[in-house]
């Protein structure tokens, strides 16, 4: 039977025959993930399992990266029971300090996931991966503590819808903004249940870590994953992470799909998702004259050395607005050191920046950022909902690192080209 | 297994905030989360329910966060069945978690009304209205539903497959 990305990569996981959509099936999992948040929930189930052991103590990760460096008594208390738990369940990795970042950024950069892989988390934006051609998706803290103690789970098959883009890619317009583009598309429960996978012309062109930025907001439609052939390009960055054996992945011929969309780019401008919803989507120029009075770069989504470089290139030579607080997180400590090794630092501080360390912080409404009543901020992230950021009366508008970087200097949500 | 019950009929895109408002969220005790059960939807909807009463929707139910107290609240109310037009993706994954039935059966939903007495046959897969003579046949649990809802949800599950494999 010909087999989408989804039901091939869960067909390697299964001895059961996967023949149909809604089918349920029992996978083994490749990694499982928690953070300092939905750990300590997992690890009172798991305790309460029964289970004295995780299923292998080198393919569950641990990653405290939401409130660290800890921002205050409790998330320092929570961090501290995954820390014991992790000590002594052997956990191999486990990150807090100096090794740790955003999670999503920091497990492709340990060579801890790729093509085939299947990867549970208990975080929605686990379906980063699916940028690698890994089946990754987020799950309540049960779940999590389940496939910790027996190394798999259960799946419904997901229908798949098949998005094709084509066309020329405009000056400024990325990753970014076409997942938002399809997501205002598609709007926030349009890909509910489902898999999204991704496929033509300018996807063959995207780099991986554009293909990571687009698979992490397949969540923002409600899907189960975004999914990506594994080419030579993910190969080639698969083995310069330390992987070896992985394998080239791409969907049958006469895979059957729910749906099939085409979107030609060819004159589609830099997008932004409005408050409060990321199907709330705008073209950038629709916003001429929306003044910003916080601009964030970084996290899960966007915190990667491709987007520094893209911040850092529109940034060289200007400096921030003086009504505007430019928070700059590269999202690890990798990611820290080569944004620095390549000067773009200086550029950064130049412009003003605050440039903080690797962790989720503003994102999620944490520390580092938070906005008082009836501020705006212009973030790289990938929640705009009500109150993400800090105060219920301030507002998130999301969009690409250019777009960020270029409504900083500008005070005002503006279109790079146009600085 | 057999159940008979009551329906009360709830519309569609019922999000867990309706199920368990936040403000309830301080307790994992289902007979607490129970007595709140609906309290998102409408102040005092569980005291019309009895035990082994069935709750039919319309699409979507469950949509929102995955707080695993929405299917707890549904089962502390003492209700053992959902059925729907759909269901939300996490909370399908929760409530069997948690030991909850949930039956989806598309447009056929329109055939059981609120106040209709229903028998729900599991193993065949099939809903009696009683009230009204009307069958509805949904595809029987998944076997690996089965399994975790006999040991009664997630925990107990792992915790027998734990044990036999020692
Ligand atoms: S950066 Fe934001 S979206 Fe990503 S894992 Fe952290 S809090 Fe979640």
């Amino acid at each position: 039977m010909s087999h989408n990305l989804a039901e091939k990569i869960l067909q390697a996981h299964t001895d059961e025959e996967i023949t149909r959509a809604g089918q349920i099936v029992t996978c083994r999992v490749s990694l499982v993930l928690a953070n300092d948040i939905t750990a300590p929930l997992a690890i009172k189930s798991f305790k309460g399992m029964g289970a004295t052991k995780v299923f292998d103590k080198d393919k569950v990760a641990l990653v405290c990266d939401h409130f660290t460096p800890n921002k205050d008594i409790d998330s320092a208390e929570q961090v501290k029971v995954v820390r014991e738990f992790a000590r002594e369940m052997g956990v191999t990795h486990y990150y807090e300090g100096g090794d740790c970042g955003v999670e999503h950024a920091l497990l492709p950069e340990l060579g801890l996931v790729g093509p085939r892989d299947i990867v549970v988390g208990a975080d929605s934006h686990t379906c980063t991966y699916g940028g690698l051609g890994a089946f990754a998706t987020g799950m309540g803290s049960t779940d999590i503590a389940g496939a910790m103690a027996l190394g798999e789970t259960w799946f419904k098959v997901p229908p798949t819808i098949r998005v094709e883009y084509d066309g020329q890619l405009e000056p400024f317009v990325g990753a970014k903004d076409l997942i938002l583009h399809l997501i205002g598309r598609l709007g926030v429960s349009g890909g509910l249940y489902r898999a999204l996978e991704f496929g033509g012309s300018v996807i063959d062109n995207l780099s991986i870590e554009g293909r990571m930025t687009m698979a992490n907001m397949a969540i923002e439609a409600g899907a189960k994953v975004g999914l990506f052939p594994a080419d030579a390009k993910t190969l080639a960055y698969c083995a310069a992470h330390g992987r070896t054996g992985d394998k080239a992945l791409k969907a049958d011929p006469g895979a059957m799909y729910e749906q099939e969309l085409s979107l030609s780019v060819t004159g589609m401008g830099p997008q932004v998702a409005c408050p409060h919803l990321p199907d709330n989507v705008r073209g950038v120029d629709e916003l001429k004259g929306m003044r910003v009075d916080q601009a964030v770069i970084g996290s899960c989504t966007n915190g990667r050395i491709e987007d520094m470089r893209e911040a850092a290139a529109v940034l060289k030579g200007h400096k921030a607005h003086k009504n505007v607080r430019l928070i700059i997180l590269p999202a690890t400590p990798k990611i820290w050191r080569q944004a620095m090794d390549e000067g773009l630092f200086s550029i950064f501080m130049d412009a003003g920046a605050v440039v903080g360390p690797p962790t989720c912080g503003p994102c999620l409404g944490g520390h580092m950022g938070i906005l008082a009543g009836g501020e705006r901020c212009i973030s790289t992230t990938n929640r705009n909902f009500r109150g993400r950021m800090g105060s219920l009366e301030s507002e998130v508008y999301l969009a690409s690192p250019a777009v960020a970087a270029a409504s900083a200097v500008a005070g005002e949500i503006i279109h790079p080209g146009k600085l | 297994m057999l159940v008979t019950g009551k329906v009360h009929k709830v519309g569609a895109h019922i999000d867990t905030d309706a199920i368990i408002p936040a403000r309830f969220l301080v307790t994992t005790d289902s007979a607490v989360l129970g007595s709140n059960c609906m309290e998102g939807l409408e102040p005092g909807w569980v005291k019309r329910v009895q035990k082994n009463d069935i709750i039919v929707a319309d699409e979507n139910f469950g949509c929102g966060s995955s707080r695993e107290h929405a299917p707890i609240a549904i089962l502390g109310a003492g209700i053992p069945i959902v059925v729907a037009k759909s269901f939300a993706r996490i909370f399908y994954r929760n409530a069997y978690n948690m030991g909850l039935v949930l039956l989806e059966v598309g447009d056929d939903a329109d055939k059981l009304r609120d106040g209709d007495q229903l028998e729900v046959d599991l193993d065949a897969g099939q809903i009696k209205n009683l009230t009204t003579g009307a069958t509805v046949v949904c595809a029987p649990v998944p076997q690996s539903m089965q399994d975790l809802l006999d040991a009664g949800g997630l925990v107990p599950y792992v915790k027998k497959r734990l044990a036999a494999k020692q």
